[in-house]
């Protein structure tokens, strides 16, 4: 009898939740339902569960990053710590609060050359998270129509066609990037992400395998225990997270934010 | 600034070091040699050298030190847009900026520090895994570089050889594809024998999603690199890198060697000089030597060093003996050697007559002549005529329906050259031509050699030209090619 009332309780909460969730779903953010899916590399060959999350429509722009500067003068270019940025940490831009002479053009385009420590930090300011690589590479799997378009050949070859081509001179605004089937833009085809967990693609967690096992992808080792060698689109997402380290900037990495439901 | 000081001070003192040597005992030099060959060096007692990279074809000058260095190596990755063959763009991943990689050059026992720098630009991390070196991934464990960062590693240069090196990040077919990879070679203590012309040629096979020739920057297409079904097979990064006024120049007498490398990623070479005979072929890049080789193998991720002499003036053509990809996906690179003739050594053709086999026993004609070749009575019949002879003479190169071959061999088909005057094309066909010529808007720079045919045979194969593929139309006489064959001398 108790039992069943406290289910019910927590039934109602769980409604309740929800139904905030819903309601107050924050602004420039989607609803990500969650599934299941079998990702490049895990822990082992079952599929992988992933939760129902919220997900922000764009990658943080420099605009927006610049307003994030702008209240914390620890993440400006001159200010922040070497061990949290490395030296081309905001790159790009002329000064601390200043995008320089292009900045019409990169207003709405995504930040680059920034940490993972600074995309974090961020993220925590708005109230929000990095999202997790499985979170990540789960919504990354939706074409314009498809939730899940891994086997959808003409979204691929697309796909492997940007990661081919050379950066361009500006990154587009994120509104003209292409949008996926969750309503986020830009999964593909603007930039590199970073994740919550990056450098852990090959990490078993046990340590003795992990010893024998190739963390870095490089090489024939670099498929072994991949669960598609055929998914390249996967294993250069896979392979750009494992030369990361935390400090590090890259002109054609960005970031998102998440948040749990 | 600090470093390249005390390095210039040990450089100096190793230097001093080394000339005192030789200054205290001048008879003795050869052991002073050897010594310092053998006896193994303090780090720090070692000269810095920076090693020199060239682009291919050319290779750095040989090492004439006779003692082991510290080497230092600096490579950048870049990626960029490049041409595949003439209107066709590629985005090549590099090792310094073009395919192959740079030429890298050091000494057996050298002691390297090795820079990777990726570009700032780079979509993509990269690494190195270098077949030079002894130890985990071949350097690539230790040089997984982020765009716009910079790892470094040292390594010994233990075996003498001609190495190849590449990107193994993952995926790891698709970086060789796009063009990553280059050759080191790893001087022998004793050095190599001196030669006069030392050049740097290496096979890749590429896929694109249009077909060969299609036009515009073409993505790189993953089925075909799965199939092992290239759409280009190229030496030294694009059709056309070794032709025309790329080709590969010796002179008559000159000892030619070719340090010859094969990226893949998947096809092995059948690597053939057409006109000569490889004198010396160090196979697989090694140290041991095989004298008068056609044909040598070169394994898709492996070498060969060639070595012949340049005997005979004349264009020797360089081709993957898989012979449809040396005339259909661009597997062709030239060696111009120039210089004074030699009949004795080659003669050029000094007999050409009606050949008819008759059984064993000599025969003669009771003093009919032989049956003239067929003549034509009618245009229809000369084109008929014609289209046996283009079979015979023409299409290898041609092409079946005159399209040609971009960068090698013009089109006869809708060709503006061919149709401005007909002419000259009978001069052509008759006297065979040489030197660059424009058809359609491209470029041609090459050699068609005169074909032996009589002047109603070209009367006929130059009717069935003019009547095909969306050329101007006509006939051609005999008489005619009578008259401008005399006209059109070259």
């Amino acid at each position: 009898m108790i039992l069943q009332r406290l289910l019910l309780l927590m039934l109602l909460i769980g409604v309740c939740c929800k139904v905030q969730a819903q309601k107050s779903l924050p602004k420039n953010m989607v609803h990500v339902k969650g599934g299941t899916f079998v990702p490049l590399y895990g822990s082992d060959s079952t599929p992988v569960k992933v939760q129902s999350f919220l997900l922000d429509v764009y990658p943080v722009t420099n605009s927006e990053y610049l307003a994030f500067v702008s209240k914390y003068p620890k993440w400006r270019k001159s200010a922040v710590k070497k061990i949290f940025a490395d030296e081309n940490y905001l790159r790009g831009w002329a000064s601390d609060l200043s995008l320089g002479a292009n900045a019409t053009k990169i207003n709405n385009s995504p930040v680059v050359n920034v940490s993972w420590f600074a995309a974090k930090a961020y993220c925590d300011c708005q109230g929000k998270r990095l999202a997790k690589v499985e979170e990540w590479e789960f919504a990354a799997l939706a074409s314009e129509t498809k939730a899940n378009a891994a086997n959808d050949a003409k979204f691929y070859q697309r796909s492997i066609e940007w990661y081919s081509q050379p950066n361009p001179t500006y990154l587009p605004p994120v509104q003209k990037s292409f949008r996926n089937y969750y309503g986020v833009y830009g999964m593909i085809g603007l930039v590199w992400e970073w994740t919550q967990n990056f450098n852990s693609a090959m990490v078993v967690g046990e340590s003795r395998a992990d010893v024998t096992m190739d963390r870095q992808l490089f090489c024939g080792s670099g498929s072994n225990g991949a669960k598609d060698v055929k998914n390249y689109v996967a294993f250069m997402r896979y392979a750009f997270r494992s030369s990361l380290k935390s400090n590090y900037t890259v002109a054609n990495l960005g970031f998102r934010c998440a948040k749990s439901i | 600034m600090r470093t390249s000081t005390i390095s210039k001070t040990v450089q100096l003192l190793a230097l001093g070091i080394y000339s005192a040597g030789i200054l205290s005992s001048c008879s003795t030099q050869t052991t002073q040699a050897e010594a310092a060959q053998t006896t193994e060096v303090a780090p720090d007692k070692m000269p810095t050298i920076m090693a020199e990279l060239t682009d291919a074809p050319l290779v750095p000058a040989p090492i004439t030190r006779k003692h082991a260095a510290k080497v230092v190596v600096k490579l950048e990755v870049k990626e960029v847009v490049k041409k595949l063959a003439d209107g066709v763009d590629y985005t090549f991943w590099t090792f310094g900026g073009s395919v192959p990689g740079k030429f890298i050059r050091i000494r057996q026992n050298d002691e390297v520090e090795f820079h990777l720098m990726n570009h700032p630009d780079s979509k993509n991390p990269h690494n190195i895994d270098l077949h030079a070196v002894t130890g985990p991934g071949g350097g690539a464990a230790s040089t997984f570089t982020a765009p716009g960062h910079e790892t470094v590693f040292n390594f010994k240069a233990l075996n003498p050889g001609l190495y190849v090196y590449h990107c193994a990040t993952a995926p790891v077919g698709m970086h060789i594809a796009n063009g990553m990879y280059g050759l080191i070679l790893v001087e022998p203590e004793e050095g190599l024998p001196k030669v006069d012309k030392e050049y740097y040629v290496m096979q890749g096979d590429f896929y694109t999603k249009g077909e060969f020739g299609t036009p515009g920057l073409q993505p790189f297409d993953m089925e075909k690199a799965l199939d092992e079904n290239p759409s280009y097979v190229v030496f030294n990064g694009s059709v056309g890198a070794l032709t025309g006024d790329n080709a590969l120049t010796a002179k008559v007498g000159e000892k030619v060697r070719l340090f010859v490398g094969n990226g893949g990623p998947n096809l092995i070479s059948s690597f053939h000089v057409i006109g000569e005979i490889f004198d010396n072929v160090y196979t697989e890049g090694g140290t041991k030597t095989q004298n008068n080789v056609q044909t040598t193998l070169v394994p898709a991720g492996g070498s060969a060093i060639t070595e012949f002499k340049a005997d005979v003036p004349g264009n020797y053509v360089l081709v993957d003996h898989s012979i449809f990809r040396a005339f259909n996906k661009g597997a062709l690179g030239m060696l111009k050697v120039e210089g004074d003739e030699n009949k004795r050594m080659y003669s050029g053709q000094i007999v050409d007559k009606i050949y008819q086999p008759e059984g064993s026993t000599v025969q003669e004609m009771p003093q009919s002549k032989a049956p003239a070749a067929a003549v034509a009575l009618n245009k229809n019949s000369r084109m008929e005529l014609g289209k046996t002879l283009f079979a015979q003479n023409c299409q290898a190169c041609h092409q079946a329906e005159g399209q040609g071959i971009k960068g090698a061999f013009p089109p006869l088909a809708k060709s503006d050259y061919l149709n401005a005057d007909l002419n000259r094309a009978i001069g052509i066909v008759a006297h065979g031509l040489e030197g660059q010529i424009k058809v359609n808007g491209e470029l041609y720079n090459s050699t068609m050699p005169k074909l032996k045919l009589s002047d109603e045979e070209i009367a006929n194969v130059l009717t069935y030209v003019v009547n095909n593929w969306g050329n101007k139309g006509g006939e051609v006489t005999p008489a005619q090619v009578k008259k401008a064959k005399a006209s059109y001398k070259h």
